[in-house]
């Protein structure tokens, strides 16, 4: 097994710092670039949704970022201590935001891009997205937890 | 800056480059809407020839122009995705919306 963890203030040129990370620890495993486009693609959203809807865009907030590679597995987590979701079933339903300039597609593309996604949130304590993907077999499953 | 504004006979060029997230859509977003405030155009481009990145930041952006842009009659476009944009843009659903060409020359001469 292969780890890191990261903490990084809630700020959105930190949003590229998260998805290059994530993706520098993913290249040891054999994914494949258009792979990791992918896995960028959700990690970016993840980070995203805790900056503007966790932590309302807030700079000074904290975002945690784990990463874990099991085997041919990529774990990764992404947490922060923010407002959280009030109704998780309604929030990944796509197309669904809160602001009318975002398309609400973020968890769609974390479900589509990678193999298993899973959110939990408590209103007040935060959110948790964890999401998986084996190198090499891309998958769909998604599971929300409340 | 990370992107370009022109305005080329009855079009409005956005010609982005590099990484289109959160960092850049605030602006991006507020430099689009004051040139289709100044200009008079018809049709809203979006050159994403040189987009490496985008997620559904960029995407809202893109999105909410088209909203503006389709009220007043006018027409938005979208050129030169690379396939990993080209990728994220189909999950969208925005090509539903709007043509996509592969590059603003193409796209020019079609549309004149």
């Amino acid at each position: 097994m292969n780890k890191a963890a990261l903490e990084f203030s809630s700020r959105p040129e930190n949003v590229a710092f998260a998805r290059v990370a994530v993706a520098a620890l993913a290249s040891q495993l054999d994914f494949t670039l258009s792979d990791l486009e992918e896995i960028k693609v959700a990690v970016s959203e993840a980070v995203t949704n805790a900056i503007i809807h966790g932590y309302e865009n807030h700079p000074d907030c904290m975002v945690r970022l784990e990463i874990k590679i099991v085997e041919e597995f990529m774990e990764i987590e992404i947490i922060d201590t923010g407002k959280g979701i009030k109704d998780i079933t309604r929030a990944l339903e796509p197309a669904y935001s809160t602001d009318p300039e975002r398309m609400g597609l973020g968890f769609a593309f974390m479900q589509s891009f990678m193999e298993k996604f899973s959110v939990s949130s408590s209103p007040g304590k935060g959110t948790r997205v964890k999401m998986s993907r084996r190198a090499g077999t891309p998958g769909r499953q998604a599971v929300s937890e409340q | 800056m990370n992107y370009t504004i022109k305005k080329e006979n009855n079009c409005l060029i956005v010609s982005v480059i590099g990484d289109v997230d959160i960092s850049l859509t605030d602006s991006l977003r507020e430099d689009v809407d004051l040139a289709l405030a100044e200009y008079s155009v018809n049709s809203l481009v979006f050159d994403l020839t040189e987009v490496d990145f985008v997620d559904s930041s960029g995407l809202g952006v893109i999105l909410g122009r088209y909203k503006r842009v389709t009220a007043k009659g006018g027409k938005v476009y979208l050129a030169g995705a690379k396939p990993q944009v080209k990728k994220v843009l189909d999950l969208s659903g925005l090509p539903r919306l709007m043509e996509i060409y592969p590059s603003v020359n193409l796209l020019l001469d079609k549309i004149g």
